[in-house]
């Protein structure tokens, strides 16, 4: 018991292990609230997508101010926001079948994030960094800024938490309704974008997805009303976080990845074993 | 009508948004809707009175469903307009819009109670949580279409007319004045069908304007103060034996529906359902 406890408090020793582990955490309850929408919405393509076209805007800051980090984050944002809105456009829009659409916004924008950052000499570590996270590189400042914005994004999940809930459930009593459904999508989109930068750092561009998803449809197999799923899947994204850093740590195995292989060994666990929703369960009633 | 019942209906009255004092409830003028170009709906014109209950009958891509969006303000007629009560109906949230049941995501994470608080949030506003008298609104919604008891059930598990009443219970606690119910008893079996007849019948005598639209012309005769017959124009609307006549169904159903004269009436197949007698 007390090398169980020694082995917790062991990395807090180091002040760039605990800043890491307050950003996995923030990271890892924040993708998991707004996850719920993105699973119930069925919006996991758009978030991926948006994750990679972030990219470009990142590199571009990483391009002019010489590798700092600090700004990149406001790089990402702005890019992140514009293509949210983008992207939102062109779904509302359709000509071009929505998947499809982003598809090709995707590929696009990300590719040329590729370009800009190929033309810097110390490629390939960089690289690697956007797409997979180095949480352990997170500064004082990342710190305040992750805080604030997660902050913001779960402020006004619960402020909008009923006309959100009634415009993902039923877009048509949204309308008679008179809630401004074009709005919500936006919004939507936004607090999407603004998660990714906030998670790139963390969990990078290519796991991003996962933590969206993951703690949530975990939570969808194991609670039955919308407010219980949040909570679960928020407890899942951090406990996943903060246990997927310490495995890091004393395994030795890329942060972002351990985060996001914990997160998707519970979901097989609840896959399993939920009551109700569960494969055994259910494979136990229909026998 | 029991006190509680009044008061519900006290409730409703006191939450309406501007509306004349006159008039008919829904008035439709020269309303055509098209996708890319199809009509969907064709310079169609009628006014309803307050309180009419009026089966939609059509064949299948009559515009049964693209007239109800009209009429609930959530799709723009290409020309014509709609008013409701005097006014547009982007201003009023007094429409309730009964979906059919193929329309909603049954594993949504929410049970009957939360399903019916919805309709509350038009009259909440932003920033507003539910007080205790929209938890009474919601309670006493669920006891007048009989599914207080299982108001903790999530909606995938109830039945299918229990997931009806379900949704009139939602657009009660909305203060719906306008009821438009697409095809809701379709599938169900006949006790469910009468049940939600039953509840129809309940708000009719209090002065909801109901548009259901149904297959079932035996029904439609049956249970309902008019009946229009829709084919993208409006082919007639009047009372069900003026409107259900050999010569008019055939106008609208053409192929659709074969109809056999016989000793007691016309009797009429309809391909989409069973068959059904008229007088």
């Amino acid at each position: 018991m007390i090398e169980f406890i020694n082995g917790l408090l062991g990395p807090l020793a180091h002040p760039f292990m605990v800043r890491g582990l307050l950003a996995a955490l923030i990271v890892g309850i924040v993708c998991a609230v707004l996850g719920t929408y993105v699973v119930l919405r069925g919006m996991a393509f758009l978030g991926d997508a948006l994750a990679h076209t972030i990219l470009p805007g990142v590199a571009v800051g990483y391009l002019l101010h010489g590798g700092a980090r600090e700004p990149l984050f406001w790089w990402g944002l702005a890019t992140g926001v514009l293509t949210s809105i983008g992207i939102g456009a062109v779904s509302l829009q359709g000509q071009i079948k929505e998947d499809t659409a982003i598809g090709v916004i995707f590929a696009g924008m990300f590719a040329l994030g590729i370009a800009l950052i190929s033309t810097v000499r110390s490629y390939s570590v960089d690289l690697a960094h956007f797409l997979f996270g180095n949480v352990l590189a997170v500064g004082p400042n990342d710190l305040i800024l992750t805080a604030a914005f997660g902050g913001l994004v779960l402020l006004l999940i619960l402020a909008f938490y009923k006309e959100l809930l009634v415009v993902s459930f039923d877009p048509i009593l949204a309308a008679t309704l008179r809630i401004p459904s074009k709005f919500f999508h936006y919004l939507l989109l936004v607090m999407l974008a603004v998660t990714i930068v906030i998670s790139l750092q963390t969990v990078g561009v290519g796991l991003m997805v996962a933590m969206l998803v993951t703690p949530a449809a975990t939570s969808f197999l194991l609670t039955r009303r919308l407010p219980a799923m949040m909570a679960v899947s928020m407890a899942i994204g951090g406990f996943s976080a903060v246990a997927g850093l310490y495995i890091s740590y004393y395994a030795n195995v890329a942060s972002g990845a351990a985060i996001v292989l914990v997160c998707t060994g519970l979901f097989v666990l609840a896959f399993i074993f939920a009551p109700r929703k569960g494969a055994l369960w259910r494979a136990l009633r229909s026998r | 009508m029991s006190s509680k019942e009044q008061k519900l209906v006290r409730v409703i009255l006191n939450e309406k948004y501007v509306h004349e004092a006159q008039g008919p409830s829904i008035a439709v003028k020269g309303v055509t809707v098209q996708y890319n170009g199809t009509p969907a709906l064709d310079d169609v014109s009628f006014e309803l009175e307050r309180g009419e209950r009026v089966a939609v009958v059509g064949p299948n891509g009559a515009g049964k469903s693209t007239l109800f969006k009209v009429i609930a303000g959530v799709l723009q007629p290409t020309r014509g307009q709609v008013t409701l009560f005097g006014s547009e109906p982007q201003k009023h949230i007094c429409v309730g819009y009964v979906p059919q049941r193929s329309q909603v995501d049954l594993n949504f994470p929410v049970n009957v109670y939360d399903v019916v608080m919805m309709g509350r949030i038009g009259r909440l506003g932003l920033l507003r949580w539910p007080t205790r008298r929209d938890r009474q609104i919601v309670q006493e919604s669920l006891e007048l279409v009989g599914m207080a008891e299982l108001a903790s059930r999530q909606i995938g598990e109830l039945s299918g007319g229990q997931q009806q009443r379900v949704f009139i219970a939602r657009a009660l606690a909305q203060g719906a004045e306008i009821m438009l119910m697409d095809e809701p008893l379709t599938g169900l079996d006949v006790n469910s069908q009468e049940d939600i007849l039953r509840i129809l019948n309940e708000l009719h005598r209090r002065g909801v304007t109901i548009l259901v639209a149904t297959h079932d012309l035996n029904q439609a005769a049956r249970c309902f103060d008019r009946v229009m017959l829709l084919n993208r124009r409006l082919i007639a609307l009047g009372y069900p034996d003026q409107v259900l006549t050999s010569e008019l169904l055939w106008h609208a159903y053409g192929e659709q529906l074969r109809l056999v004269e016989t000793k007691g009436g016309v009797l009429v197949f309809n391909d989409t359902t069973c068959s059904g007698e008229l007088e």
